[in-house]
């Protein structure tokens, strides 16, 4: 193109109108996709809110369902959110120094073909579906012991240890190689210089990946379904007990005869929904911030 | 800053020898710190660096040139086992450290470490605060007496502390890329190594920061002992009492390799090379 004729004859030779037309057609399209994928969470989010609106106050949060159908007076799901709090905490504790370890060791010290093997492996068990899971220990605990939350919270603590694993990983590869030489060559140990100046940098990314998996756990039911299940109605916090929780009290809402059942369900997946929006907003908010720390210390 | 150093800016393509540099001892007076006996350097099986046989004498400047690719930076890393962390990095023949070989099965490589230090080609301060920088080795090894001394100390042997004096608490990312390579320094020469190895120290700065690292080398070489890597043959002359000439040769099936050609006093490297490939490089024909 050794032409620099910039007039609209040359570019219409060129084909520039047909060019110019396919891209506004192609931009139309990527516009209305993302339209369609914010449009579906807004009205996931509407519908949700709208029909639990009548039961959405404080009882839900405080009050515990009276059992018998001569129940009077405004009912709560207390216990099913004190349930959760459980089961999610339990299994953090669980997942959480678990997946750093893991990280650690494949990120760190781990020989190349270990990492990789390993990390397909954390991908694998990412994507083994729940309720395989749950059946897994329902065999492992259940049968013989009976139900408990602790059983649920190990289940949840499986499906949490990757995604804490994995997000633990890609942050520890962030960290420049300078700063771990620049810590070796003083003469100091390598497990010193992970933990003083490797992870150091990563807990940014190490609260976004737990955020992420908490709000994964607290919405399945599955695992729940089959581990902390048969429950009464009273509130509890021991979790060598079965306890009560916000998805499988969903699921058992939605299959009650009563229309106010129902909007309690619908309630509480209000309140679910909430949280997990939030705790993703809090979790992405803590990744850019630690990204750019990490960006600076280059 | 003191402005005395009589550094000279050359032009000419050949490289003017500074003559204020005091001169080596004589060869039965220096003592020998390293010695490094056939080293052959390899990543992943291909060779990076061949036979190398030299010594490195204590008290010494000694700079490494030659063209890039030719195994400066692997050679000078080989000293401190800082390899040891590259995955498929194997290497051959034997260093001694004062007669000790540091790559025997029983010699730590964080003890290694601890007695031959490194300041790298980025400046790579910790994102802590200056002071933080300084004093965290010293914490880490139980260095913690005097600790304020030592830190100011160290600062002080790096030209560092008249600049940072008031500001110990702000963060080491804070500083200039000069400032911050000398808080390297620092933070190296703070715990007391027997050595210290700088793996192109200035090729990131500016001419003016660069004089600075150069004249606090040659102010601390009574206590340590330096082995510096550098591609600029000034510097090299400025700073060097020996100078190694390292270059890149085709094995028989066609891989470059790096491997040394010439070791000898820096005047003499400089001035009247025994070899045609040092002589090539050092007047600018090649390189």
């Amino acid at each position: 193109m050794s032409s620099h004729n910039l007039t609209k004859a040359v570019l219409r030779a060129e084909g520039l109108p047909r060019r110019r037309v396919k891209n506004r057609l192609m931009e139309a399209l990527a516009w209305l996709a993302a339209a369609v994928a914010v449009g579906l969470l807004v009205l996931v989010v509407w519908s949700v809110a709208r029909r639990g609106w009548s039961e959405l106050n404080l009882d839900l949060l405080t009050k515990t369902p009276t059992s018998g159908f001569l129940a009077t007076g405004r009912q709560g799901l207390a216990n099913a959110f004190v349930g959760t709090l459980v089961i999610v905490g339990v299994a953090t504790l669980m997942a959480l120094p678990t997946g750093i370890l893991v990280a650690i060791y494949l990120n760190e010290f781990a020989p190349p073909p270990v990492r990789s093997a390993l990390s397909v492996a954390l991908d694998v068990l990412n994507g083994v579906p729940a309720i395989v899971i749950g059946i897994f220990v329902y065999g492992l605990f259940v049968l013989g012991h009976g139900q408990s939350a602790l059983a649920g919270s190990f289940a949840l603590a499986v499906i949490m240890l990757p995604l804490v694993a994995r997000s633990t990983m890609e942050v520890l590869a962030l960290v420049p190689s300078s700063l771990r030489e620049a810590s070796l060559a003083l003469g100091v140990p390598r497990w010193r210089t992970t933990l003083s100046v490797v992870l150091p940098q990563t807990v940014g990314g190490i609260v976004t990946g737990t955020t992420l998996a908490v709000a994964r756990a607290a919405g399945e039911t599955a695992p729940l379904l089959f581990t902390s299940s048969i429950v009464g109605t009273q509130l509890h916090w021991n979790p060598h007990h079965a306890l009560q929780s916000v998805p499988v009290a969903i699921f058992e809402l939605s299959e009650s005869p009563d229309p106010q059942d129902h909007a309690r369900a619908w309630a509480a997946a209000f309140v679910l929904l909430l949280f997990i929006l939030l705790a993703s907003l809090g979790a992405r908010w803590l990744a850019t911030r630690s990204r750019r720390r990490i960006a600076t210390s280059r | 800053m003191t402005e005395e150093a009589n550094v000279s800016i050359t032009i000419e393509p050949t490289v003017r020898v500074e003559t204020s540099r005091q001169p080596i001892p004589p060869k039965e007076r220096l003592e020998r710190i390293f010695h490094i006996d056939g080293l052959d350097a390899l990543y992943g099986g291909k060779p990076a660096l061949k036979g190398v046989t030299m010594d490195v004498y204590k008290n010494l400047v000694t700079a490494i040139i030659g063209p890039s690719g030719c195994g400066k930076s692997t050679y000078i890393r080989c000293l401190n086992r800082m390899n040891d962390l590259i995955p498929g990095f194997t290497q051959t023949g034997t260093i001694r450290y004062h007669g000790q070989d540091i790559c025997a099965a029983d010699v730590d490589p964080v003890a290694v470490r601890r007695h031959i230090g490194m300041v790298f080609q980025r400046p790579n301060p910790f994102p802590k605060p200056i002071y933080d920088n300084v004093a965290w080795g010293l914490k880490v090894l139980g260095m913690k007496d005097d600790l304020n001394e030592r830190v100011e100390r160290a600062l002080t042997q790096a030209a560092l502390w008249d600049e940072v004096k008031d500001r110990l608490k702000a963060s080491a990312l804070s500083l200039s890329g000069g400032q911050q390579q000398r808080l390297c320094i620092a933070r190296a020469i703070a715990v007391k190594p027997d050595v210290v190895l700088m793996d192109e120290p200035a090729s990131a700065l500016d001419p003016i920061a660069t004089q600075a690292i150069e004249q606090l080398m040659n102010e601390l070489k009574s206590e340590y002992t330096f082995v510096i890597v550098t591609h600029n043959m000034q510097q090299a002359a400025r700073v060097a009492d020996m100078t190694a000439f390292f270059s890149i040769s085709r094995g028989d099936e066609g891989h470059r390799f790096g491997e040394l050609v010439e070791y000898d006093a820096t005047e003499k490297i400089f001035t009247a090379p025994s070899d045609r490939k040092t002589e090539d490089y050092v007047t600018g024909r090649f390189g």
